[in-house]
C-alpha cells in the first residue's frame, strides 16, 4: 500500500524524531510511504481560535494535495481527528464539501491506521521501561481511539505498562487555550503530572506530541526525572 | 477587556494556583465519581438510556409550541394560575406582584436556578420582603451572601469547619464539625421559617404537558415543606423543562439523580397539579406557575445550538471539565458555570461579552461525553468561537492567522521561518520565563522543547537524494 504520512508543522520542526520513527515502521511492515512537501499544516489553530475562512485557506491545500491519495497517515490524534471530523464541518456548504467527507474516510491517526487498518500489533519493539498512557483528548474523544495504542504497548518486549488514574482527563494543552489561559493550562498539566508519578513510571507515552510538549514542559521545569515519549518513538525502538 | 473579561483572567490565575482549592474539589468529586459510576453500572444499557433520552429531549424542544400549550390547558384545568414571563424582569414582577397582593412579609424558597438567572431573591428583597432558602448548601450559601458554587452542590467549595464557623456566625450555634449536628442547626432555624412563610417558592425539574403537572426532586424534603406549608405556591421555571409524557420521569429522575448526584434516585420526587382541591387535606390554597422565556428562545432560533435546551441541570458536566474542577464555580461570574454555562451563557446574556467562556476550553470533549441528554457541548464552544470572530474579529489575530497561512502554503517561506526558529533559538535563552520573552505565557511555569538541527521534512528530503 502507498502510505501517505502527514506530518504536521510542530512535528516536523521540534519533533522530527516521531515522524522518522513511522516513515522507519511503516517501511519495515513493507510500505511505501510518500511524504508530500507542500502539506504542511492543517488548519487547526485558525479553526480552533474561530477564523474559519483562513483555516480554510490552509485546510484547501491540504484537502486538494491529498485527495487522490491512498490512505493518509497522521501523525498526531488532534491534526486526524481535524481531518477526519472537522474537515467535514469547515467545508460544509462549499464546493469541497463532498471531497472533504471523501477523504475524512482515508484518514487514520498512526496507531488506529496500525491497528485498525493494517491488522499489526507487535511491530517487533523492544522498549525495557515502566511507561503508563496519556490519552490525547482529540484522538480519544473525537476518533474514539482508546484501545489501539495499548494494544501496540502490550507487544513491546520488555515494557513494562501501568495505567494511570485519570488517563483519560485531559493535560491542558489545549492549542492557543495554553497561551490565552496559561495558568489554568498550567494547572491542569500539574494533575496530569501527579496521576502520572502515582504509576512510578518511567515514561509518559501519548500519540499526540502537543500534549507530550505540555507534559514534558513542565516535567523539565520541575527537574523531573520522569520523560515523555511518543508511542512511534517506542514501536522503532528494537 | 471588559469586567467579565477581566475577572474571569484574574480570578481563574489565582484559583486554578491554589492547590487548597484543587484538592477540596478534587476530593469532592472524587467520591462523586466513584458513586457515579456504581449507579451508571446500573442501568442497563447507559448509553441506550442516554440516547432515549436525547431523542425525547428533542421531541420535547423542537415541539416546545405544542407541548406548552398543552402544560398550560392542564394546569389551569384544575386551578393554576399560569403565567408568561417573556423576559427574567418580567418574571420578577410577576413574582412581586403576588407577593404583594397577597400582603405577605416572609417567603420561604426551594433551590431554583432559575431564580438564581434572574436575581429574585434580590428583587424582592429590595422590595422589602424576607426570602430565606429552604435548601442546606443554598442556605449556607444565602449566608454567606454568596452565589452558588455548583447547579447541584451550591456549598461544595466550602469545609466543615467553615460551615460551623458561619453558623456560630450568623446563627449564635456551638461550634461542630459533626455533619448532622450541621444539618440539625440549618434545620431548627428553617423549621421557624416554614411556620411563619406566606409564600413558598419553587423551581421545577420538569414539566409534564400530558398531566400538566411539575415535577420536583430533591434529597432533603425542603421543597416539600416549602410547597405544603404556605398558603400560596408559586413555581417558576424555564420553557425549556417540558416532557412530553408523564411516563418520560421513568427515565429522567433516575437518569438526573445518577448523572447529578451518583444516586439511583433522588430522596424525594413530588408532582404537583394544581392548588388545594376540594375535598383534599392539604397543599396550597393558590398556585402559580411562571414560565419563563429569557432568551431560551434565542437558543431555540438557533439550529446548530438548539440542544443545548435540552440540559437537565444535572451538572455532570461541570463535574468532570477540568477546567472546572481547577478554577471553581465562583470564577466563571453567571449563572450556569462550567461547559453548559461557557454554552449557554453567550445565548442567555451577549455573545461578545461572554465568549471568552468559549476560549477558555481546552475542547476536551469531557463534558460532551458525560451529558447524560448528549448536547454537543464542546463543538458548540467552537461553533461561539466562530461566530463571535465572524461578528467581530480580532484585527491582530485575523492578521496572524492570514500570514500563518501565507507561510503554511508557501513550502520554502515555511522553511525559511523554521531556519530563522533555529538561528533565533539560542538568543531565546537569554530572555526566557521573563517579561521580555515572547512566549513567556508558556515559559512562565513551562520549559520549551528546542527545534533539533534538521526537522523531519529536511530528513526525508536528505534522504531522497
Amino acid at each position: 500500500m502507498t502510505i501517505t504520512l502527514f506530518i504536521p508543522c510542530f512535528v516536523d520542526l521540534m519533533y522530527p524524531k516521531v515522524g522518522i520513527s513511522m516513515v522507519h515502521i511503516l517501511e519495515r511492515l513493507g510500505h511505501k510511504v510518500r511524504c508530500p512537501e507542500e502539506i504542511v499544516c492543517c488548519g487547526q489553530p485558525a479553526f480552533n481560535a474561530g477564523y474559519w475562512d483562513e483555516s480554510r485557506a490552509v485546510a484547501g491545500k491540504v484537502l486538494d494535495r491529498l485527495k487522490d491519495a491512498e490512505a493518509v497517515v497522521i501523525a498526531s490524534g488532534s491534526c486526524g481527528a481535524m481531518l477526519r471530523v472537522f474537515y467535514p464541518d469547515l467545508f460544509s456548504g462549499t464546493v469541497h464539501s463532498r471531497e472533504a467527507k471523501m477523504l475524512a474516510g482515508k484518514c487514520h491517526e498512526f496507531s488506529d491506521f496500525l491497528v485498525n487498518r493494517l491488522g499489526v500489533t507487535d511491530v517487533g519493539a523492544r522498549f525495557p521501561a515502566r511507561v503508563t498512557f496519556h490519552d490525547g483528548c482529540h484522538g480519544l474523544r473525537e476518533l474514539g481511539n482508546k484501545k489501539p495504542a495499548r494494544a501496540l504497548l502490550a507487544k513491546v518486549r520488555d515494557l513494562e505498562f501501568v495505567e494511570m488514574k485519570d488517563a483519560e482527563t485531559c493535560c491542558g494543552f489545549g492549542g492557543t487555550f495554553a497561551a490565552k489561559f496559561p495558568m489554568i493550562s498550567t494547572a491542569m498539566g500539574e494533575v496530569k503530572c501527579a496521576s502520572a508519578f502515582a504509576t512510578g513510571a518511567q515514561y509518559i507515552v501519548s500519540n499526540d506530541s502537543s500534549c507530550l510538549m505540555q507534559v514534558q514542559g513542565l516535567l523539565d521545569r520541575q527537574k523531573s526525572s520522569v520523560k515523555t515519549i511518543h508511542l512511534a518513538e517506542i514501536l522503532a525502538q528494537s | 477587556m471588559n469586567a467579565a473579561v477581566r475577572q474571569f483572567k484574574e480570578q481563574s490565575r489565582q484559583v486554578s494556583g491554589d492547590l487548597r482549592h484543587r484538592k477540596l474539589i478534587q476530593t469532592a468529586l472524587g467520591k462523586y465519581e466513584v458513586k457515579r459510576d456504581e449507579k451508571k453500572a446500573a442501568f442497563q444499557n447507559w448509553q441506550a438510556a442516554r440516547q432515549a433520552a436525547a431523542e425525547t429531549k428533542w421531541e420535547a424542544i423542537n415541539h416546545l409550541d405544542q407541548h406548552l400549550v398543552d402544560l398550560v390547558r392542564r394546569l389551569e384545568a384544575r386551578g393554576t394560575i399560569v403565567h408568561w414571563a417573556s423576559t427574567g424582569e418580567k418574571a420578577c414582577e410577576i413574582i412581586l406582584g403576588i407577593v404583594r397582593d397577597r400582603k405577605a412579609r416572609s417567603i420561604i424558597k426551594s433551590k431554583a436556578m432559575t431564580a438564581e438567572e434572574i436575581h429574585l431573591n434580590e428583587a424582592l428583597e429590595h422590595a422589602g420582603f424576607e426570602v430565606v432558602e429552604s435548601d442546606l448548601g443554598e442556605y449556607i450559601v444565602q449566608l454567606r451572601k454568596e452565589a452558588p458554587y455548583h447547579i447541584v452542590f451550591p456549598a461544595m467549595h466550602l469545609t466543615r469547619g467553615e460551615i460551623s464557623e458561619l453558623f456560630a456566625r450568623e446563627l449564635g450555634s456551638a461550634p461542630t464539625d459533626n455533619p448532622e449536628e450541621l444539618t440539625m442547626i440549618a434545620r431548627r432555624a428553617l423549621r421557624q421559617k416554614y411556620i411563619t412563610a406566606d409564600i413558598g417558592i419553587t423551581g421545577a425539574n420538569f414539566a409534564i404537558a400530558e398531566t400538566g403537572m411539575i415535577s420536583i426532586t430533591e434529597n432533603e424534603g425542603n421543597a416539600r415543606l416549602t410547597a405544603a406549608l404556605p398558603k400560596v405556591m408559586i413555581t417558576l421555571l424555564g420553557i425549556e423543562k417540558v416532557l412530553p409524557r408523564l411516563e418520560d420521569l421513568a427515565l429522567f429522575l433516575p437518569m438526573l439523580a445518577t448523572a447529578g448526584a451518583g444516586q439511583a434516585l433522588t430522596c424525594y420526587n413530588s408532582l404537583y397539579g394544581g392548588p388545594r382541591q376540594p375535598g383534599e387535606a392539604d397543599g396550597p390554597e393558590q398556585y402559580h406557575v411562571v414560565l419563563m422565556d429569557n432568551r431560551r428562545t434565542e437558543l431555540l432560533a438557533d439550529a446548530e445550538q438548539r440542544d443545548a435546551l435540552h440540559c437537565i441541570r444535572c451538572g455532570a458536566c461541570l463535574n468532570v471539565c477540568p477546567i472546572y474542577r481547577n478554577v471553581g464555580g465562583h470564577t466563571y461570574g453567571t449563572t450556569y458555570s462550567g461547559p453548559i454555562g461557557s454554552v449557554i451563557t453567550p445565548h442567555l446574556r451577549g455573545l461578545q461579552d461572554w465568549k471568552h467562556l468559549s476560549y477558555a476550553s481546552s475542547l476536551c470533549g469531557a463534558c460532551t461525553e458525560t451529558c447524560p441528554v448528549k448536547i454537543d457541548l464542546h463543538h458548540h464552544l467552537l461553533q461561539n468561537r466562530r461566530n463571535s470572530a465572524r461578528q467581530k474579529p480580532s484585527t491582530a489575530e485575523k492578521m496572524a492567522f492570514k500570514i500563518a497561512g501565507v507561510v503554511m502554503n508557501h513550502p520554502w517561506l515555511y522553511a525559511t521561518v523554521k531556519k530563522a526558529v533555529r538561528v533565533f533559538q539560542p538568543l531565546h535563552k537569554l530572555v526566557k520565563g521573563t517579561r521580555l520573552d515572547p512566549a513567556y505565557s508558556w515559559t512562565q511555569t513551562r520549559d520549551l522543547p528546542s527545534a533539533p538541527p534538521q526537522s523531519f521534512k529536511e530528513w526525508w528530503k536528505d534522504r531522497a537524494t
